[in-house]
């Protein structure tokens, strides 16, 4: 009985406890729902989210460039499909068989095949590997062939790069590359857009423009699981090319300069006098901007580093000169508008002239004799200019030079490499040298010697303003749609009494004349020093001055040797410079020519100006035509 | 002679089947029929290694069910105290040669199942105590000796299974073994205590914990700590079953666990592939399927005539809440993540041998309900 009662007694109290957990299994299965209510309704959008972000992965593709086209609608940096060897190496059964067969197809080095083996082993076996950047059509045509043998290679087209006109270019828009960490870093833009594989401007219009030449990524999104590795793509987002670019030079102008510099370090430069236009502008020697977008191998590299002749650098922007005797039309005519001399004034050149215990030399031993402004010009009589020098002085020529383009940049926003050049006065000698100004410094600046620097568009664009009639003009290398024609701002020009948008640049227009006619002489009139280079027919005739650049002092024994060119180490030779404009009658273009350690202007740089002008008068034609269809197709 | 006559039943055969609990049996195979689906979307829609060999181990395990449910339940408690001791034999054989995994040492290779006996333990100290405490007259309950025979039972096993080592399923083992000692009358006094002591050694037991195991407490106290590290698990699981919504991804559609963001989604985790394919209100109708099984398992417990089905019944009810509650805080990131796996739908042979088991003897209590136990 009494085991009875415990019995029972046992059952109660069991059924009692388990009466008070089954309340308490219901208070923690609703606390667990109410958990999952929290998770998966209130929070369903945040966690939905994060879950796409998991499986959701977006891959950049690199963008497509902006063409560059001349100004006819060539195109002079575009694109070009190329082929490229990729391998998926978790589709590989033997990686090293698979890379001795490639090996055989495509003639790659010992150093490739480690290389590829290296950067294997730093990528995920899904990741596509890069065999090649650029497969040659016969190349592709053998690797499809063997393609069945193959397993876990793709043939892949890709756009790259590509400069038609290969080196004729290359000063202007320079090249691209793949960008190094600092490019990134230097631009948001890039760094936005950066993905492997992707190139970015190294240098000139490349990469001044490269907001706007870089386009817009391909976006492709990807399904990814947890390892990152692709399961389906989801979405295709096509980019956008970047900004076609049409820059103001003519390709037939440029071809002509590079084939009359061939084999010599200098530069042509040729502008529209009324637009400022810039028609060409060729530094030479130059070099292949297509061998930088593989990477370029280290022998054509050491080649063009290591080349005398300095291909690297654009010396028609950062080339500093000695303007030499080209500077004489800006000494005569600061002269003229400061009422120091007339057109009577003259000078008795006895070949050399005795001044405070210095003698300068004329380059002609025997001199002039009198020469009066016109005659000095024709043969650019040295001592005629060291006397207007001396009388008109160092501050007052210096701001005659700088109204016309010496020591200032020309292009500089768009050439990070452009240098401003220097023309020096009394106080930038102070300044800069702390020594005062010395008399005979001035004598040689009013020939172009001595602390004058000038870079060869600089001497262009001085020329094109006493071409046009005095008028400032801004140079410009890109078209712009509502860009005046020459005409018509030649028409603005000529009837700028009223009109303050072309600032003139003389006191009276009447000197402009002079030196404008001062400068026909040069070239059209027997005993000009660039007659032999003129050209009679009025349609391409133009004026010019020539002008030699000592690159070092002359000694008295040297000129007493009175050697030839050929005869002098090349280093010591002087430079040949030529500035001109034409047609005379019609004055449209404006040129500056420097052949470095060429010689004399009138030998070496100034017939070369015939030839340019010939083609320039006729490129006209067909360049005038051109606003009328503004909106061709490029 | 008399003994073989007393562990047989006086019903027949028929009797049996008849008897058998039906609402229990149709949640079981609707459960089971849900983890093999379940299965089959862990495996990436296909029938491989995982699906098939989850639906060999639920056929096999069912039918054991069925056959352990025809022993008289009394052949159970006969046998209540070999189990457990062979289970404990077991736990000293793991310990010496068992099979090791992740740094812990919990198998034993049978060839056709990797056994891990720790999970046994879940049920055999269930037994043990309800045989113990069906056996203690309710005067002595509270009695010295028996509170230290009844933590001796729990502790000895418990000790065992920390030392391979595998926190969560000692932590199983002695909750289920102290509801033991709850149902069979302890005074609420002592359990009182001991939680006030527990608490306070809390910070000595954190200090000799193992270093991976502090990880996940510190993990869990705050997941972002170290989100591809020890915290990956627990985001993952949360950006699972939130993303989940409230009517889920659909069949076969769970991204996280389909594109392996889940770890352990066969096992410990398949409550958040479940959550994330099926949504709140999936979620919910298998807590509510869960819950009936629960309750069913609690009546069955109370219309036993025997104290010692009744403390199994409700032991085992219990344990299985606590199975379910503590997998289910883990996923959700409520508790930090001990290694418990969800009953009938994690993967793993152990654990669903022992739940079986556990539901034969249930049923075997239902079958023989009028059965009393001297």
């Amino acid at each position: 009985m009494i085991t009875r009662n415990f019995t029972i007694r046992k059952s109660d109290i069991i059924n009692r406890r388990m009466f008070i957990i089954g309340a308490a299994k219901l208070i923690i299965f609703g606390g667990l729902i109410a958990r999952l209510f929290s998770l998966q309704i209130n929070d369903n959008k945040k966690y939905l989210t994060l879950s796409d972000k998991n499986r959701i992965r977006e891959w950049k593709l690199p963008p497509t460039r902006g063409n560059i086209t001349d100004y006819f609608g060539n195109i002079i940096a575009g694109n070009l499909k190329v082929y490229q060897l990729h391998i998926i190496p978790e589709q590989v059964e033997n990686f090293n068989y698979l890379l001795s067969r490639l090996k055989a197809i495509l003639n790659l080095s010992i150093k490739r095949i480690e290389k590829i083996k290296k950067e294997r082993r730093q990528l995920k076996p899904w990741e596509s590997l890069v065999v090649s950047e650029n497969l040659s059509w016969d190349q592709f045509l053998k690797i499809n062939n063997y393609l069945y043998e193959l397993a876990g290679v793709k043939p892949v087209m890709t756009i790259s790069r590509n400069y038609p006109f290969s080196d004729i270019y290359t000063h202007v828009i320079g090249y691209v590359s793949q960008p190094s960490e600092d490019d990134i870093l230097a631009n948001e833009v890039i760094k936005e857009k950066f993905v492997p594989g992707i190139k970015v401007g190294k240098l000139g219009l490349e990469k001044t423009l490269e907001n706007d030449l870089i386009g817009v990524n391909d976006i492709q999104r990807y399904e990814v699981n947890a390892y990152g590795k692709r399961i389906n793509q989801l979405e295709y987002q096509k980019g956008k090319q970047g900004t076609k670019i049409r820059i103001t030079l003519d390709t037939e102008v440029q071809k002509l300069s590079a084939e009359l510099l061939e084999g010599k370090a200098g530069s042509i430069s040729v502008m529209d006098i009324y637009t400022g236009e810039v028609i060409a502008m060729y530094s030479s020697p130059s070099y292949n901007p297509n061998s930088f977008l593989f990477g370029i191998s280290t022998d054509e590299w050491q080649l063009i580093r290591n080349n005398p002749l300095k291909p690297l650098i654009n010396k028609t922007l950062s080339g500093l000169y000695s303007p030499g005797s080209t500077i004489k039309p800006i000494v005569a005519l600061s002269a003229l508008e400061n009422g120091i001399i007339d057109t009577k004034f003259k000078v008795q050149c006895k070949g050399k002239i005795e001044l405070y215990e210095q003698t300068f030399h004329c380059w002609k031993e025997k001199g002039h004799g009198y020469v009066s402004l016109n005659n000095a010009m024709k043969q650019s009589c040295d001592t005629y200019f060291y006397e207007v020098a001396r009388k008109l002085g160092v501050d007052k020529l210096k701001i005659t030079a700088e109204k016309f383009g010496l020591g200032k940049k020309v292009l500089g926003e768009y050439f990070e490499n452009e240098k401003a050049g220097q023309f020096p006065d009394t106080k930038w000698k102070i300044n800069n040298l702390g020594k005062g100004w010395v008399l005979g410094e001035t004598l040689i600046t009013g020939i172009g010697q001595g602390y004058t620097l000038t870079t060869p568009i600089q001497l262009c664009l001085m020329t094109a303003q006493i071409a046009n009639g005095g008028y400032k003009i801004q140079p410009k290398i890109l078209t712009d749609d509502n860009q005046l024609t020459s005409e018509q701002v030649k028409k603005a020009m000529e009837d700028s009494k009223s009109n303050d948008f072309y600032e003139p640049l003389y006191d009276d227009q009447k000197n402009i004349r002079i030196i404008q006619e001062a400068m026909f002489s040069s070239t059209n009139e027997i005993m000009g020093t660039s007659y032999k280079s003129r050209i009679d027919d009025p349609k391409y005739q133009f004026a010019g001055k020539t002008g030699t650049a000592q690159v070092k002092r002359i000694s008295k024994r040297e000129r007493e040797l009175d050697l030839k060119t050929f005869q002098i180490p090349y280093e010591e030779r002087d430079h040949a410079l030529y500035v001109a404009y034409g047609p005379y009658t019609n004055p449209r273009y404006a040129l500056s020519i420097i052949v470095e350690h060429g010689g004399s202007g009138s030998t070496a740089a100034a017939p070369m100006a015939t030839k340019l002008f010939k083609l320039i008068v006729d490129r006209h034609e067909y360049r005038k035509q051109l606003p009328e269809y503004k909106d061709f197709s490029i | 002679m008399y003994h073989y006559r007393r562990l047989n039943s006086d019903i027949s055969f028929f009797q049996k089947i008849k008897n058998l609990d039906y609402i229990l049996i149709i949640c079981i195979l609707t459960l089971s029929t849900l983890s093999f689906f379940i299965m089959y979307s862990t495996d990436g829609g296909e029938l491989l290694y995982h699906s098939k060999s989850h639906l060999t181990k639920l056929v096999v395990f069912f039918i054991l069910m069925i056959v352990i449910s025809f022993f008289n339940i009394k052949f159970w408690h006969y046998c209540s105290y070999f189990l457990y001791g062979v289970i404990i034999l077991l736990l000293v054989w793991v310990s010496v040669y068992g099979l090791k995994a992740s740094g812990s040492q919990r198998w034993i290779d049978l060839y056709f199942l990797v056994l891990q006996p720790s999970e046994l333990m879940k049920i055999g100290i269930i037994l043990c105590l309800a045989k113990y405490y069906h056996r203690v007259s309710i005067d002595k309950v509270n009695s010295f000796l028996s509170i230290s025979i009844a933590l001796s039972i729990i502790l000895i096993p418990a000790i065992f299974v920390i030392s391979q080592p595998d926190l969560g399923t000692s932590i199983l083992i002695v909750t289920s073994g102290l509801i033991i000692l709850w149902l069979g009358g302890v005074k609420i006094k002592y359990f009182f205590i001991s939680f006030i002591t527990f608490l306070i050694s809390l910070p000595f037991i954190i200090t000799s914990l193992e270093p991976y195991q502090k990880l996940r407490i510190l993990t869990f106290l705050n997941p972002d700590r170290d989100p591809l590290g020890a915290g990956y698990q627990i985001i993952q699981s949360k950006i699972a079953i939130g993303s989940g919504g409230f009517s889920g991804k659909g069949f076969l559609q769970g991204t996280q666990s389909y594109l392996d963001f889940l770890p352990e989604k066969h096992t410990d985790f398949i409550f958040t592939l479940f959550s994330e394919e099926f949504g709140f209100v999936g979620s919910v109708g298998l807590l509510l399927l869960y819950t009936i099984i629960i309750l069913r398992i609690i009546q069955i417990g109370s219309i036993s005539r025997s104290s010692f089905a009744r403390l199994f019944c409700f032991g085992f009810a219990f344990a299985i809440f606590i199975y379910i509650t503590v997998n289910l805080s883990m996923v959700l990131g409520l508790l930090p993540i001990v290694g418990s796996p969800l009953p009938i739908m994690s993967y793993g042979g152990s654990s669903m041998l022992a739940t079986m088991i556990g539901f034969g003897i249930v049923m075997s209590a239902k079958v023989h309900n009028q059965q009393t136990i001297a």
